[in-house]
């Protein structure tokens, strides 16, 4: 059987059953379909009606991420008419709150800002006024929401819902008076989320926010580290952004096995590194009993090598053991047991994986 | 692990944390995964409320998947091999198992059969206090899955008999053709970041990285040869859990440990304390001063995983890459920088470069690794067994045999826990952790948002229990077992089941530990943390 084929911006393309316009888009290098709610792995809801596409004998613009691919479809993703009705959303969009790049802690990273900057939409002509109140939470330390900036895209909703399937926000009353409430309108504080921050990492704008990253500098002067997190055995690929030798925040990285979602500890976790009851300086009892003192790394290691070839000496090696630990890296942990068994000569080596 | 290396030759979570998402069944057991594992847990909850796939939970807490299950079976502690053996025995007797895969993959079913036979539902109800219906519901959906996962954690190994669950759990995996296809498996979920990868690299006293024993003389004279050493000891070492009471005894004099924290972590830690105290030599390598540093003779400050390189290996055997973000914080140095420095200065030179000049190393020497370099894991995690460079990495283990050539049925009976409650001592306890702190705390305590979450160690008790001793949630309350007492706030909770409190091991002022109780699985020397007896009063 012939595989299905539609006719993408002049070319023709195959496709598979039940794939979105937007999927076979981008399957085939086409990423310029602007979008705002989409959100992978989530229940399209083509809401706001940013990815309009033309379809040939559609009878009104179609939105890609939710219209599924037919066999023979003619599609434009950029036309004079797409770009006029997609404008006009952008307006819509800015006129629904107070998007203020200057002092906006998305600035940067915002795609409405991306995509106002793409179609040249200045602020809008009607937007509401200047002494309109938004909801704005910071009674938590990790995650601030500014309604000012909310866009009614869904996708929290959705990343908490479907991602996560943590079911802790919705989107509640109706009409223009609709808002993204957690537990019948409460703080996240008194709710039942979980912090795990898919709705901060979800957001397109900056009406969610990692409260500890804020006024920490802009997105630009970061750069970002991709590394594996330090909490459970899952794994879970995280990127550090770091500034001027800061972390500022952790984001999940969209790889293998966690596909960017984080838990509030890889997410907002972070903190013991910079903490400032870190170790800074080796700590030796110089006699029993007596109290531990700062010592120079040169002390202390000629101090810890001399007690242990004393105590092999006098006991022999199998009275010495090693731990390894759960929470070093394998280089670290292959060298501990390396030591211990090809210097010391023990096998008294362990780790914590029975606790 | 132990469990998993008899029944399949070898210890590992057989399927990934991706396959969770499309099989047809997960049975989770002994695993609060929404607290300890949140993000597989996610996967979980997406098969189950997204994609309407069966999720059978297995738990005396009332814990977050059970709103998630089409089943939750609420048995008594530690009556787990009751329980699953009685699953089995319906299994057998209605014919739901894999005939074809148990005669052409498996051994030793004759004598599985012979035990389960016994543990009628009816039967097993008395013991577990499960209703038998729900005993045999939950066998049928697991037995009629095309593809069924079994997803299990501490609950299952933290017990005398934590090795003869997991073999339990193995059987009925193996019974119904489970293992070895994609979706399928019996998945322990490990709970540190790198615990998978501690014992890769060999951190256990029997086995040299790539579980190659130390015991077989060729293994010895291969590293011997790689290390350039003489010998190589040839006797089994010591565990953690063996070696603290060792102490007191004289069989161990000096320790070196390297970020752990057994004055919290350990059972029974008053008694790890004063072992400890007793060393000639203790040197605690760490990036605070724990409970277990300010016991020893010399502190090593360690740099955090966020400012040196290095790998993780992950529950599912990925390995990933750590990359260095920061500076070392103050005077601290990598783990793998002060152990080449202690090394150098016993006369064994240990030079390398950098991490990856360790791992080339271990690479070499380690099969199961043998095909991963630094190189290929800048696109991403591989998993093992990776034998060489062309190899993409193993998603699932036994996949047309097993690592040991055939699978092999334990038949094992119930046996109660080291300890019952009685008189004296009535509740059960059990212990465990919460979704926003981490292990000893040593970490998660000092991250701001995660201490707003959860500040103090509350002891989680029933509403039946909290009439019954008159307790309001917030009330202080004192916990007793035969070891130790702490004092802790009541949360009066409707997960938690009457007759057993929960208490949390994150909190050093109100050590969970000093409770819990020493005894030991015979085999894999996984203390029993989750089940003991306790009494408490209003303080």
């Amino acid at each position: 059987m012939s595989k299905a084929t539609l006719n993408l911006d002049g070319m023709t393309v195959e496709f598979q059953p039940g794939q979105t316009i937007l999927e076979v888009a981008r399957s085939h290098g086409i990423f310029t379909i602007p979008t705002l709610c989409f959100l992978k792995d989530t229940t399209a809801t083509g809401s706001c009606r940013m990815c309009m596409v033309e379809v040939e004998k559609a009878r009104t613009l179609l939105p890609a991420c939710a219209t599924v691919a037919a066999p023979g479809m003619a599609i434009k993703t950029e036309s004079p008419r797409i770009d006029v009705a997609r404008k006009m959303v952008l307006e819509l969009v800015l006129s629904s709150g107070n998007h203020n790049c200057l002092v906006c802690e998305a600035n940067g990273e915002c795609e409405l800002q991306a995509l106002a900057y793409r179609y040249q939409v200045p602020t809008p002509s009607f937007a509401n006024p200047p002494d309109t109140k938004y909801y704005y939470e910071s009674d938590n330390s990790m995650i601030v929401r500014d309604f000012s900036k909310c866009i009614m895209c869904g996708r929290c909703v959705r990343g908490c819902n479907e991602r996560q399937v943590n079911q802790a926000i919705s989107i509640g009353y109706r009409g223009s008076h609709n808002k993204i409430v957690a537990k019948a309108d409460n703080p996240y504080i008194n709710s039942d989320c979980v912090f795990c921050g898919e709705c901060v990492q979800s957001c397109p704008v900056g009406a969610l926010l990692d409260k500890n990253s804020m006024h920490q500098g802009r997105s630009w002067e970061r750069h970002q580290v991709r590394t594996t997190c330090p909490y459970c055995g899952v794994g879970c690929q995280i990127d550090l952004h770091v500034k001027g030798g800061h972390i500022v925040k952790a984001m999940g990285a969209h790889a293998l096995p966690n596909e960017g979602r984080l838990c509030v500890k890889g997410r907002f976790g972070m903190g013991f590194v910079q903490h400032p009851d870190r170790l800074k300086t080796p700590l030796l009892r110089k006699k029993k009993g007596g109290e531990l003192e700062e010592a120079t790394w040169d002390e202390a290691l000629d101090f810890v090598a001399a007690r242990l070839k004393e105590v092999k000496e006098k006991h022999g090696p199998e009275k010495i053991g090693g731990w390894c630990s759960a929470r070093a890296t394998n280089e670290e942990d292959y060298l501990m047991q390396k030591l211990m068994r090809a210097v010391i000569g023990t096998n008294h080596v362990d780790h914590c994986a029975r606790l | 692990m132990a469990g998993l290396a008899a029944s399949f030759g070898s210890g590992a979570m057989t399927n990934s944390i991706g396959e969770l998402e499309n099989t047809d069944c997960i049975l989770v057991i002994g695993s609060n995964t929404n607290e300890n594992h949140p993000v597989i847990a996610a996967r979980i909850k997406r098969a189950a409320r997204l994609k309407n796939k069966d999720l059978i939970v297995i738990d005396p807490r009332k814990q977050d998947l059970v709103k998630f299950s089409r089943l939750w079976l609420r048995q008594v502690p530690g009556t787990d091999i009751a329980l699953v053996n009685a699953m089995m025995q319906v299994i057998i007797a209605e014919k739901l198992y894999d005939e074809a895969y148990v005669t052409e993959r498996t051994e030793n079913f004759e004598a599985l059969k012979e035990t389960v036979a016994k543990y009628t539902p009816e039967y097993a109800e008395k013991i577990t206090g499960v209703p038998a219906a729900q005993i045999i519901e939950a066998a049928r959906i697991y037995a009629k899955a095309k593809a069924g996962s079994i997803v299990y954690c501490m609950g299952i190994t933290q017990h005398t008999v934590g090795t003869d669950n997991v073999k339990t759990l193995a059987n009925l995996a193996m019974l119904c053709g489970n293992v070895g296809i994609e979706g399928g498996g019996v998945n322990p979920l490990r709970g540190q970041n790198n615990v998978q990868g501690a014992c890769d690299m060999g951190g256990l006293p029997n086995v040299f990285s790539g579980y190659q024993a130390v015991t077989d003389p060729a293994n010895r004279e291969k590293m011997a040869k790689a290390w350039g050493v003489e010998n190589l000891p040839d006797w089994v070492g010591m565990t953690m859990t063996d070696m603290l009471p060792a102490i007191s005894k004289g069989g161990i004099k000096a320790l070196y440990i390297m970020g752990e924290n057994p004055a919290l972590t350990d059972p029974d830690a008053d008694h790890a304390i004063k072992a400890m105290q007793q060393l000639e030599l203790l040197v605690v390598q760490d990036i605070f001063l724990t409970e277990t540093g300010k016991l020893a003779d010399v502190v090593l400050p360690a740099s955090s995983f966020a400012e040196k390189d290095g790998t993780f290996s992950n529950t599912e055997r990925r390995v990933s890459r750590v990359r260095q973000a920061i500076h070392p914080v103050g005077q601290s140095r990598p783990d793998w920088q002060i152990v080449c420095e202690i090394s150098n200065r016993l006369g064994y030179p240990m030079n390398y470069a950098n991490p990856e000049a360790i791992f080339e190393e271990i690479r070499l020497v380690t099969p199961s690794y043998a095909g991963i370099s630094y190189k290929r894991l800048e696109s991403g995690g591989l998993q093992w067994p990776c034998p060489n460079e062309e190899h993409p990495g193993t998603v699932y283990l036994h996949k047309d045999w097993f690592a040991k050539g055939k699978g092999t049925f334990f038949a094992i009976d119930h046996k109660d826990p080291a300890e019952m409650p009685d008189a004296e001592y009535p509740l059960y306890l059990t212990t465990g952790r919460l979704l926003y702190q981490y292990h000893s705390g040593t970490m998660s305590r000092r991250a701001v948002g995660l201490t707003e979450k959860a500040p103090e160690c509350l002891v989680e008790l029933s509403p039946e229990d909290a009439a019954k001793y008159g307790v309001a949630s917030g009330d202080q309350l004192r916990v007793r077992t035969r070891r130790g007492q702490i004092t802790a706030k009541a949360h009066i909770s409707h997960k938690a089941v009457a007759g057993t409190i929960f208490i949390p091991f994150h909190f050093a002022e109100a050590s969970a530990n000093k409770l819990t109780n020493a005894a030991l699985d015979p085999v894999s020397k996984i203390p029993e943390y989750k089940v003991c007896a306790v009494q408490i009063e209003k303080a």
